[in-house]
C-alpha cells in the first residue's frame, strides 16, 4: 500500500515509503521532524502550515506527501542562510511581527513570497498578501510593518 | 548601563520562534508515544442509549478504548466559582448517560498511531435517543425542556447587586432609555488549540503533564485531585503556547483522561485537538442578552442604569463560567458617574459548550452596555456622544473614585484621554466634514468609546484561587540573573519585560537575564496569565524580590568591603564605599558559559576592592568564605505579592466609517485609540496587545458569531464557517498614549492584555450606528454585517 517518494526539503534529500493519505504536512513534522510548520485549522484557511514547494507559497495541510513526490520543498527551518537570518526574519523580530509565534512560521512564508513577487509593496498589497494567513495575536499591523522592513532590507 | 524600562526593546524570546525552533505541545517528541482521539457527541441532547466498542477495539493499530463507565474514578472538572444558590452539574469527563452538548466527548481512543486514532473513532458505535435540545437564552429562562431533571428548571443562579436606589433614581430622570442588547457568543480561536501530552514513570509514579494552559500550576492542583494523584508526584510543563485568549485558562476533561490514560497504560500519551474539535468543545466566549435601562436628566447627567441579564452558560460550568457575568455587573459603571446601578443577572443552561473567560471576560459586555447607553442618550438629548461622556466623567482628582458597583478606581484621567483623541483626529473639523458629507448624501458615521477596564487580577478575597503571583530572582555564581515567575505569558512578551525590569533594577545587561515559567518542577507555586494581570501582579513580584536579593547583597558588598552598610550604596550594578561610588574601577565581566577558565568555578577577586558588582557579590555568596555572620549563603530572593486592589486602565478609542450606500459594506477611514494602562515597561509590547485587541473586538463587532440551529447543531464549526478578521479588513490603526501611574503597585503599571477587547467594540458600532442615523437608526446587533445595513438602506 505504500508508496515510494523522494524529495528535497531545505536542500537535504530523502527517500521514505509513506501511506497516501499522508498529509505532506505530517511528512514534514512526523517523519522528517521538522516541527516548525505548524497546523491551524485542517482546511487551508489559516496558512499556518505555508511552505515553498517547487519555490510556490503552498498550504501543506492540504497537500498529500505523494504529490510533493520529486519537489524542491522549503520549510521555515530552511529559510535561514549560512547562519544568517532571513530579512523577513529579522523584519519580523524588528517589528514585533509575532507574539504567540504559532502562525509566524506560515506567516513568514507567505510573506517571504509576497516581497518576492513584488520587491516594494504597499501596504495594501501586503495586507491582501496576506490574505490567506490568519494572525489572532498581533491584529496585523506590526506584521505589515514587518513585511515593509524586509522589503526594505532586502532592496538594499 | 542603559535604562531598559520604557524602552522599545526587542523581545528575547523571538529567535526561536522566527527560526522554527520553538516547541508547542505537539513539537514534543517521546519514543512510544500512544495517540488519544475523543468520540465526541452528534447531538446537543439526547440519552445514551448504548456504546458498542468492540468493532474499534480490534482495529489495527487500537491499544484501548475508554467510555464514560471506565473513568467513574476520575473526579468531576472543576468550577471554581461558588456563587449564592448556584447549581452545579456533575460533569464527569466522558459522558455518562446523556449527552449535553454537540462535541460531548463519549469515548476516549488510544492507538499507536495518530491517523488509526481517527480511523478507529468511526468505528465506535453510539446508539442515541434523541431529547428536545434547550439553544434560546431567553426561552431556557422561561420554561421548557429542562437539561437537568433535578435542578427543576434551567436557571443556574440569580444575583443581584449594585448601590443606590435605582427605582427611585429612574423615577426621578428626565428620560429612560431602554434598549435590548446582544452580546453573541464567540470562539476564541487561538491558532494553536489545546494539546496535551502526558507520560506517567511508573516506577517513580510520577506523571508529567505538558498542555497548552495559561495556569500550569493551578491546572496541577486540579489534576491532581481528579485524577487521584499527590500533587508533589505531578508535574504540570507549558511548554510554548500559541495563544489562549482566557480559553486555556481552564482545566479540561482532556486534560486529565490523558494523565490518567498515561497511568493506565504507562505509556506517554498525546491529544492535540483539531479545529473543529476546538470550536465545539473549547470555552466559548460572551453569550449574554440584556435589557438596560438608562436614567439621564435633559441636560445629559446619568442618573441611574439597570441592566437586566440573561447569561448562557452553556450545559456545563468549566473552571469560571458564572463568574463572567458578575464581572459584567462590577464595570456596569463605565467611566462615569453614576449614583444609581442595578445588575440582574439569570445564568442559564443550554445544551452548547459552556462560555467561560474569552479577553476581556465579562467586562467587554459591560462596555459595550455602558457605551451604548451614552450613545442613546446622546441622541436621545441631541447631545454629541463626546459632550455627554465628558459631563459625567469623575474628575482627575476625584480619585480613588468609588462606583455604585462597590468599586475604587485607583487612578484615572478621563478627560485627558479623550481630549488627546480628540485632537488627533480633529475632531471638530471631522463633525463638520461629517455634516458636509452628509449633505452629499455620503454615509459617513463618528463612533467614540470612552471605556474603563478592570485589571490586574486582583486581591485574593476577589479572586477564587489566590490572586497573588510570585517571583523568585536569583544570581548564579557566573553572574547570570535567573528570574522564576508564577506567571505563564503565551505570547505576551514577559521574557523580554521582566528581564527589561532585572536588568534596571541589578544593573546588569539585558542578555544576562533569563526568564523562566511554565513549570510547577522548576517554578514556584504561581497562578497565570490572565486579567491583564502577568505585569501588574507578576511583574510586581519580581520587581520586590530583587529589592530583597539587593538587601541581602548589600550586607555581602559591605561585608566584603569591610564598611558599614550605611556607607556603602548601590548604583549602575556596584556597590561602592559612598566616597568612591565615581569610581572607574574595570568591572570584571560575566563568565560566558563555557568559557570559565579550566571549567572552574572562578575564586571572587575581592581582596583591596573598594567596589563590587552584584554579579561578583552572587560568587561571593555562593563561595561562602567571606559572608557576614548569620547570612545565609547563595544569591536569591522570593517573593508572594498580594495587591491591594485591581487597577483600572482606560482610554478613548474614535473610529470612523463610511458606508456604501449600494452594498452596505462598512469601509474604515480612520481609527484613533488614547490608551492609558499606566506606566509602561515596553511601548512596543504595549502596542501589538492593543492591537491584536482591537482587532479581535473589530471580529466581534463585524464578522464573528458561534451560531446553533434551533437543534443545537453547532452551524459555524469550522474556520470556513466562523469568520475572523483577516490582514485586509483592518484599517491603519493611530495609537497614542496618556500614562496616569496606577498607586496599587511600585512599578505603576496597571495592564493591556484586554484593553484594546474592551475598549473597540462599541467606538466601532458606534461609528456605524452614527453613519446611519439619518435613517432612524439608533442600535445595531453585533455582528454588524453588510446584508443587514443594505436591508436598512433598502426598508
Amino acid at each position: 500500500m505504500k508508496r515510494a517518494i523522494s524529495m528535497s526539503v531545505n536542500g537535504v534529500s530523502y527517500q521514505h515509503e509513506v501511506e497516501p493519505r499522508l498529509l505532506l504536512v505530517h511528512y514534514l513534522r512526523d517523519v522528517l521532524g521538522l516541527t516548525g510548520t505548524h497546523i491551524g485549522c485542517e482546511t487551508s484557511l489559516c496558512g499556518a502550515c505555508t511552505i515553498f514547494v517547487d519555490g510556490q507559497a503552498i498550504k501543506s495541510c492540504t497537500m498529500l506527501a505523494v504529490q510533493a513526490d520529486g519537489a524542491e520543498i522549503t520549510t521555515i527551518e530552511g529559510l535561514m542562510k549560512n547562519g544568517e537570518l532571513h530579512p523577513m526574519q529579522e523584519g519580523f523580530w524588528e517589528r514585533h511581527g509575532l507574539q504567540c509565534g504559532y502562525c509566524t512560521p506560515g506567516m513568514i512564508m507567505a510573506a517571504t513570497q509576497i516581497i518576492d513577487r513584488n520587491a516594494n509593496p504597499s501596504r495594501e498589497e501586503i495586507r491582501h498578501g496576506l490574505e490567506g494567513n490568519l494572525c489572532r495575536c498581533t491584529g496585523y499591523q506590526h506584521i505589515v510593518e514587518a513585511v515593509e522592513w524586509a522589503a526594505k532590507k532586502s532592496a538594499m | 548601563m542603559a535604562n531598559y524600562v520604557g524602552e522599545r526593546v526587542k523581545r528575547t524570546e523571538d529567535p526561536r520562534l522566527i527560526k522554527g525552533l520553538a516547541h508547542y505541545v505537539d513539537d514534543i517528541r517521546l519514543p512510544d508515544t500512544l495517540h488519544v482521539a475523543f468520540v465526541r457527541s452528534q447531538y446537543a441532547h439526547a440519552r445514551i442509549i448504548s456504546i458498542d466498542i468492540s468493532e474499534a477495539l480490534n482495529a489495527p493499530c487500537v491499544v484501548a478504548v475508554y467510555t464514560g463507565k471506565d473513568v467513574a474514578k476520575i473526579g468531576p472538572v472543576p468550577c471554581a466559582s461558588a456563587l449564592p444558590g448556584l447549581k452545579v452539574p456533575d460533569y464527569r469527563v466522558l459522558a455518562q448517560d446523556k449527552v449535553y452538548f454537540v462535541g460531548h466527548p463519549i469515548a476516549a481512543v488510544v492507538a499507536r498511531d495518530a491517523y488509526a486514532a481517527r480511523d478507529a473513532l468511526d468505528l465506535v458505535v453510539v446508539d442515541y435517543d434523541d431529547l428536545p435540545a434547550v439553544v434560546d437564552v431567553e426561552a431556557a429562562a422561561k420554561g421548557g425542556p429542562v437539561i437537568y431533571e433535578d435542578f427543576g428548571d434551567n436557571i443556574a443562579y440569580k444575583l443581584t447587586a449594585g448601590e443606590g436606589d435605582i427605582d427611585a433614581a429612574l423615577a426621578a430622570s428626565d428620560h429612560v432609555l431602554k434598549q435590548r442588547i446582544v452580546h453573541q457568543r464567540l470562539a476564541p480561536i487561538a491558532m494553536e488549540g489545546r494539546g496535551v501530552l502526558a507520560r506517567y514513570f511508573p516506577g517513580e509514579e510520577e506523571l508529567t503533564v505538558w498542555s497548552s494552559t495559561q495556569i500550569p500550576h493551578l491546572l496541577r492542583t486540579q489534576l491532581a485531585l481528579m485524577i487521584g494523584i499527590p500533587e508533589n508526584k505531578l508535574r504540570v510543563i507549558t511548554p510554548e503556547v500559541g495563544g489562549g485568549f482566557g480559553s486555556k485558562l481552564n482545566v479540561y476533561a482532556e486534560e486529565a483522561m490523558l494523565g490518567w490514560i498515561s497511568m493506565q497504560l504507562a505509556k506517554p500519551v498525546k491529544w492535540i485537538e483539531g479545529r473543529r474539535e476546538n470550536i465545539q468543545g473549547t470555552i466559548h466566549g460572551r453569550g449574554q442578552v440584556g435589557y438596560v435601562e438608562t436614567g439621564c436628566q435633559n441636560d445629559g447627567t446619568i442618573t441611574g442604569l439597570r441592566y437586566d441579564v440573561f447569561a448562557d452558560l452553556g450545559a456545563y460550568l468549566q473552571l469560571l463560567t458564572p463568574a463572567i457575568p458578575t464581572l459584567t455587573g462590577l464595570m456596569l459603571s463605565g467611566s462615569y458617574k453614576i449614583p444609581a446601578i442595578q445588575i440582574n443577572v439569570t445564568g442559564c443552561f443550554t445544551n452548547k459548550m459552556s462560555t467561560d473567560a474569552y479577553r476581556g471576560a465579562g467586562r467587554p459586555e459591560a462596555t459595550y452596555v455602558v457605551e451604548r447607553a451614552m450613545d442613546l442618550v446622546a441622541a436621545e438629548l441631541g447631545m454629541d456622544p463626546a459632550e455627554v461622556r465628558r459631563k459625567n466623567f469623575p474628575a482627575a482628582d476625584e480619585f480613588p473614585f468609588h462606583t455604585a458597583t462597590g468599586l475604587d478606581y485607583d487612578s484615572g484621567n478621563y478627560q485627558g484621554a479623550l481630549d488627546k483623541a480628540q485632537a488627533i483626529i480633529g475632531y471638530a473639523a471631522l463633525r463638520e466634514e461629517q455634516k458636509k458629507a452628509r449633505a452629499d448624501g455620503r454615509l459617513l458615521g463618528i463612533g467614540i468609546s470612552t471605556y474603563v477596564e478592570i485589571c490586574a487580577l486582583g486581591p485574593s478575597q476577589a479572586m477564587p484561587a489566590g490572586g497573588w503571583e510570585s517571583a523568585t530572582v536569583r544570581i548564579e555564581p557566573t553572574g547570570k540573573v535567573t528570574i522564576l515567575t508564577g506567571a505563564s505569558p503565551h505570547g505576551q512578551g514577559q521574557e523580554t519585560s521582566f528581564a527589561q525590569i532585572a536588568a534596571d533594577e541589578l544593573g546588569v545587561d539585558l542578555n544576562d537575564v533569563t526568564v523562566i515559567h511554565g513549570d510547577t518542577g522548576i517554578v514556584q507555586y504561581g497562578i497565570g496569565t490572565f486579567g491583564s494581570r502577568a505585569t501588574a501582579v507578576g511583574g510586581t513580584a519580581v520587581f520586590i524580590a530583587i529589592q530583597k536579593l539587593k538587601e541581602k547583597a548589600h550586607k555581602i558588598a559591605a561585608h566584603i568591603l569591610k564598611t558599614e552598610a550605611a556607607h556603602i550604596a548601590f548604583a549602575g550594578g556596584r556597590f561602592a564605599r559612598a566616597a568612591a561610588a565615581a569610581t572607574t574601577e574595570a568591572s570584571v565581566p560575566v563568565v560566558p558559559v563555557g568559557e570559565s577558565p579550566a571549567g572552574a568555578i572562578p575564586e571572587p577577586e575581592t581582596e583591596g576592592k573598594s567596589s563590587l558588582t552584584i554579579q561578583e557579590v552572587a560568587l561571593a555568596a555562593h563561595i561562602a568564605r567571606e559572608l557576614p555572620p548569620d547570612t545565609e549563603p547563595g544569591l536569591s530572593a522570593t517573593y508572594f505579592f498580594e495587591p491591594k486592589n485591581f487597577t483600572f486602565p482606560f482610554g478613548t478609542h474614535i473610529v470612523v466609517v463610511e458606508i456604501d450606500k449600494e452594498t452596505g459594506d462598512i469601509k474604515f477611514l480612520r481609527y484613533v485609540a488614547v490608551d492609558d494602562c499606566g506606566k509602561v515597561i515596553n511601548p512596543m509590547l504595549v502596542d501589538g496587545q492593543l492591537h491584536g485587541g482591537i482587532v479581535q473586538s473589530l471580529g466581534q463587532a463585524l464578522f464573528e458569531e458561534v451560531v446553533y440551529d434551533d437543534q443545537g447543531q453547532l452551524v459555524t464549526g469550522s474556520l470556513m464557517d466562523y469568520a475572523l478578521p483577516r490582514a485586509m479588513h483592518i484599517p491603519w490603526l493611530e495609537l497614542d498614549r496618556t500614562e496616569t501611574p496606577s498607586p496599587v503597585n511600585p512599578l505603576g503599571v496597571k495592564g493591556v492584555g484586554e484593553a484594546g477587547t474592551i475598549g473597540a467594540t462599541p467606538a466601532i458600532v458606534g461609528a456605524i450606528v452614527d453613519a446611519l442615523s439619518p435613517f432612524g437608526v439608533k442600535h445595531l446587533d453585533m455582528p454588524v454585517k453588510p446584508e443587514a445595513i443594505w436591508r436598512i438602506l433598502n426598508a
